[in-house]
């Protein structure tokens, strides 16, 4: 791609990028540390990187849903562990932004900690756990139950990206049905899907048709998550670090999940269940067995065995625990704002 | 009712000069052009299909039988450069100057191809059913229910056993991928099949139960087809009428009740008494 150099020596075996070594953030800290930024750009990535990378998320804007290749630089992160959102969030970044990272719903994660402590140091900018108080989040496998508004952007991080390689392996051939808009092979695995379960059953990175035009791996977020980004308010980038590929979904672009007329798409649903933590029924739930005695607080109960569900949003379900009744689009100053899945108690069913 | 109408069809592998015509075919004795090397696969191919009429394309191998019938399937080798004129009912201009959505349509609606290699027309990752329903699904059908029930009413329709269905296609025998294949075909109700040496790879008794089943089907549906095969057999059994080719042309042309009792050129000749 891109031959021009910039003010610093590149490392051709790796495609460039910074030339220092870059094994864990920590170390990446330490050099900035020791070195001041000097041996660093503001947002640790160069200018020239940043602007690809912008240019690269433009296109994605311009081309809902379609797959923009860009060159991804090594990061002081392992792959698969998020280089492709960090590339996206620093190249997004400025001083005055504050950000948000989860990991599966968790502010606390060691990944999560990791990513907001590299865009800390190297881009001065604020961090939050508190979703409403984001201008960036970056998020793997959820979106936050909060509703996102027109100034925040969503970052998520992207394994896979695309959504045919589960039915052809591939690359070249995918390349061609995306540009003819040719997607009869996924709609047989759904058949397949409904043949083999009697309902389609894809638990994650569901398969999604974007302003009717591309179908796109949504990344592995709950199919609970999904209608989210069906005419929403926010901006949210996917990206991929190494597969090297950007795409968006702009704010009010219609996404719709693939599904028959009489095997409509579902969101997951959790029966009788409710956060063991804030008593709430209308968020994504996931099972927890915690020993008793750890950081729940649940003073009561002695059986430690006993699986029990929790929202899978900590920063949301913290909130919930001060105010139970808070609802999703509390911060905003319209209420009843479509955000996911209606809560159960609100008369809907399975 | 004339349904498909070609004429100069050609399907050329090289670069081509002025003398690649002149220098091949039958009289020339070669498909190659001796000057620029090129391989006209088929030439100056003129015919006519009418509806409900099925049309036998005979040949040895490598005369371009299917390099013929795959242009008129629009089906399209990006090796090849394919020049000519087919008028189809229905649609205005040349079929084989249409861009790739309006041949997607007609492929998923009008004309089929069954392919030689049952490896070109079938995912054997999926099951039959599947292969079956990805037609409809890609000509647009969005209720399951609709799809499961023509699926199964395609398969009675080609005799392979529905309890089968669900069973990955790589599990068939060649006879019921075959089946597969054509019931494929058939799934849209298009006017229109393209069947390439329907009996390849197939035990000689599975040959005619398969034929059979075609040829009840394509009566019962009214549907057109052109059966190509290098089997004299199997045209006898299936065509109305019938062409022979060698070197790229098509050298006699007829009923195919005439061409095999009457035939005038003497490569037909010895073609039917080399079978008897
Ligand atoms: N991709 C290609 N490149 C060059 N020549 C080709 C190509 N495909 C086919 N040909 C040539 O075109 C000629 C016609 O081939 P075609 O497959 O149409 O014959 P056929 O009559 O169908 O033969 P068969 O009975 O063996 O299927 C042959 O000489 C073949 O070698
Ligand atoms: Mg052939
Ligand atoms: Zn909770």
């Amino acid at each position: 791609m891109a031959k021009e150099t910039t003010s610093q020596h590149r490392d051709e075996s790796t495609g460039g990028g910074t030339p220092v070594p870059t094994d864990s953030v920590d170390a990446a800290l330490s050099a900035v540390e020791t070195d001041g930024l000097s041996g660093y750009n503001y947002a640790y990535l160069d200018e020239h990187t940043k602007r690809e990378v912008r240019r690269s998320m433009l296109k994605a804007v311009a081309i809902p849903g379609h797959q923009v290749p860009y060159a991804s630089r090594p990061m002081p992160l392992a792959r698969g562990w998020g280089t492709g959102g960090i590339q996206a969030s620093l190249s997004l970044l400025g001083p005055a932004d504050t950000l948000k990272v989860i990991d599966q719903g968790a502010d606390e994660s060691v990944n999560a900690a990791n990513i907001r402590r590299l865009a800390e140091n190297t881009a001065e900018v604020a961090t939050t756990t508190d979703t409403t108080k984001a201008d960036l989040i970056q998020s793997r496998h959820r979106i936050p139950e909060e509703v996102l508004t027109d100034d925040q952007r969503l970052v998520l991080q992207v394994p896979i990206t695309d959504a045919l390689r589960k039915v052809d392996p591939s690359d070249a051939a995918n390349r061609r049905r995306h540009a003819h808009k040719n997607y009869g092979k996924m709609w047989v695995h759904l058949y397949e899907n409904v043949v083999e379960y009697g309902e389609i059953n894809i638990a994650s990175r569901y398969p999604t048709m974007v302003a009717n035009r591309y179908l796109m791996d949504p990344s592995p977020i709950p199919r609970w998550d999904v209608p989210k980004l069906d005419d929403a308010n926010h901006l949210t980038i996917l990206a991929a670090g190494r597969e090297a590929r950007i795409y968006a979904v702009p704010p009010h672009t219609s996404v719709e999940p693939l599904a028959f007329e009489d095997r409509s798409f579902t969101v997951e649903r959790f029966p009788e269940q409710a956060c063991h933590a804030c008593g709430s029924t209308d968020t994504y739930l996931v099972e927890v067995s915690e020993e008793p005695g750890t950081t729940a607080g649940d003073d009561d109960t002695a059986a430690s065995f006993e699986t029990r569900y929790a929202c899978n949003d900590s920063s949301f379900c913290a909130k919930r625990r001060e105010n139970p009744n808070l609802p999703k689009d509390h911060h905003l100053d319209r209420s009843g704002v479509d955000w996911g899945p209606a809560t159960p108690d609100g008369g809907e069913n399975a | 009712m004339t349904l498909l109408e070609a004429s100069a069809v050609e399907t050329i592998y090289g670069p081509g000069c002025p003398d690649c015509l002149d220098a091949t075919g039958d009289r020339a004795g070669t498909n190659q052009c001796p000057r620029c090397g090129t391989v006209v696969a088929c030439a100056e191919a003129d015919l006519d299909v009418a509806e409900g009429e099925v049309l036998g394309i005979v040949g040895e191998s490598g005369s371009g039988k299917s390099s013929l019938a795959e242009a008129l399937a629009l089906e399209r080798d990006p090796e090849a450069t394919v020049n000519g004129e087919v008028s189809y009912a229905g649609h205005d201009g040349n079929l084989l100057e249409v861009d790739y959505q309006t041949r997607h349509d007609l492929r998923s609606r009008d004309i089929s191809l069954v392919h030689q290699h049952i490896r070109d027309g079938l995912d054997l990752e999926f099951t039959g059913g599947g292969n079956v329903a990805e037609k409809l699904l890609s000509a647009g059908w969005r209720s399951y229910e609709d799809v499961r029930m023509r699926v199964r009413e395609l398969f009675e329709e080609t005799e392979i056993p529905v309890a089968r269905m669900d069973d990955p296609a790589r599990t068939y025998s060649g006879g019921m991928q075959r089946r597969v294949q054509i019931a494929r075909a058939l799934a849209t109700d298009p006017d229109l099949i393209v069947l390439d040496e329907p009996t390849t790879g197939l035990d000689v008794s599975v040959q005619a139960r398969v034929l059979d089943t075609f040829r009840r089907v394509q009566r019962e549906e009214g549907v057109a087809a052109i059966v190509v095969s290098h089997d004299l057999g199997v045209v006898r059994l299936l065509a109305d009428r019938t062409l022979v080719m060698r070197h790229g042309r098509i050298v006699e042309s007829g009923l195919t009740d005439r061409v095999m009792e009457d035939p005038h050129h003497e490569y037909t000749q010895t073609l039917i008494n080399s079978v008897i």
